[in-house]
């Protein structure tokens, strides 16, 4: 088995794995961005409808 | 755990594993000996096998998880389920992903309908049913329960995953952690792989509980401004 014919393999294999786990932390990354907005609003919210009250 | 516990906890966390996986990246490529039959391809192994485990070991989490909220009732359990399921997702993907590429040049093949291959294929394609079922019950309480007896009976297939190249004959290399295949050079960069692996498990599990657990809030507090009103 050659060395250069399996290198590209090997490099796929490695670029892959850094590929599928840059793109599930970016995806948490977003949903916990999203969600802190949510959030922060939801709060601003609830004040407001306490200080009608 | 307070808050500023929990930021220190992350912090020293998320620096072990970035010196984790440098450290495992020179251990596969320079630590680890070249392999005979397959030269620098088999270089794979050292973060396709923990992938593999890691995999498992979130399903494991998920299935206790499960258990734990059939018994307590309460949503943490849940949401540490649903954590552990997808973190175990992204691990078989990796595994799925990686081993095609690593049997092509081995095999001549990127696939075969081997009991490994399959049942590995079966058990990823079992826990992402196990999320996009969760999206078609609204029910919180209900989607928690139906999650959890799912996810008891999906766990089935790890051990047949895991017993596969014991029980059929497989094209996958056989058990080479119990049978002496692995030369003894490998063992450290091997060794030292799996636990970088581990500390990203533990990372991408805590880190998906605590986005989990925002998402309860998010829709505690929503539940609340529409009794406000």
């Amino acid at each position: 088995m050659g060395t250069e014919n399996t290198m590209h393999y090997l490099f796929a294999a490695y670029t892959a794995i850094w590929v599928i786990l840059a793109v599930y932390l970016f995806s948490i990354q977003t949903r916990e961005k999203k969600l802190h907005e949510e959030l922060q609003n939801l709060r601003q919210l609830l004040e407001r409808q306490s200080a009608k009250r | 755990m307070d808050q500023s516990r929990h930021k220190l906890f992350d912090s020293v966390l998320g620096g072990l594993l970035l010196i984790g996986m440098v450290v495992a990246l020179y251990m596969a490529f320079l630590g680890a000996p070249r392999e005979q039959t397959m030269g620098d391809l088999q270089r794979i192994f050292y973060f396709h096998v923990p992938s593999g485990m890691m995999g498992l070991a979130a399903f494991i989490v998920n299935c206790y998880a499960s258990l734990m909220y059939l018994i307590k009732k309460d949503r943490k359990w849940d949401s540490l389920a649903l954590s552990a399921a997808e973190v175990g997702v992204v691990f078989f993907t990796i595994v799925l992903v990686t081993g095609p590429i690593w049997a092509k040049p081995v095999w001549f093949v990127w696939w075969t309908w081997s009991p490994r291959l399959t049942s590995s294929l079966v058990l990823w394609m079992l826990y992402l049913a196990y999320m996009l079922v969760r999206n078609y019950v609204p029910d919180p309480e209900r989607r928690a329960m139906m999650s959890a007896v799912f996810a008891i009976v999906a766990i089935v297939d790890a051990p047949i995953v895991f017993f596969s190249i014991r029980w059929w004959r497989d094209m996958h290399p056989s058990a080479m952690l119990e049978t002496g295949g692995l030369s003894p050079a490998m063992w450290p960069a091997f060794l030292t792989c799996i636990a970088a692996f581990l500390i990203l498990l533990i990372y991408l599990i805590r880190r998906r509980y605590f986005l989990e657990s925002a998402r309860l809030e998010a829709e505690r507090l929503a539940r609340l401004a529409d009794l406000a009103r």
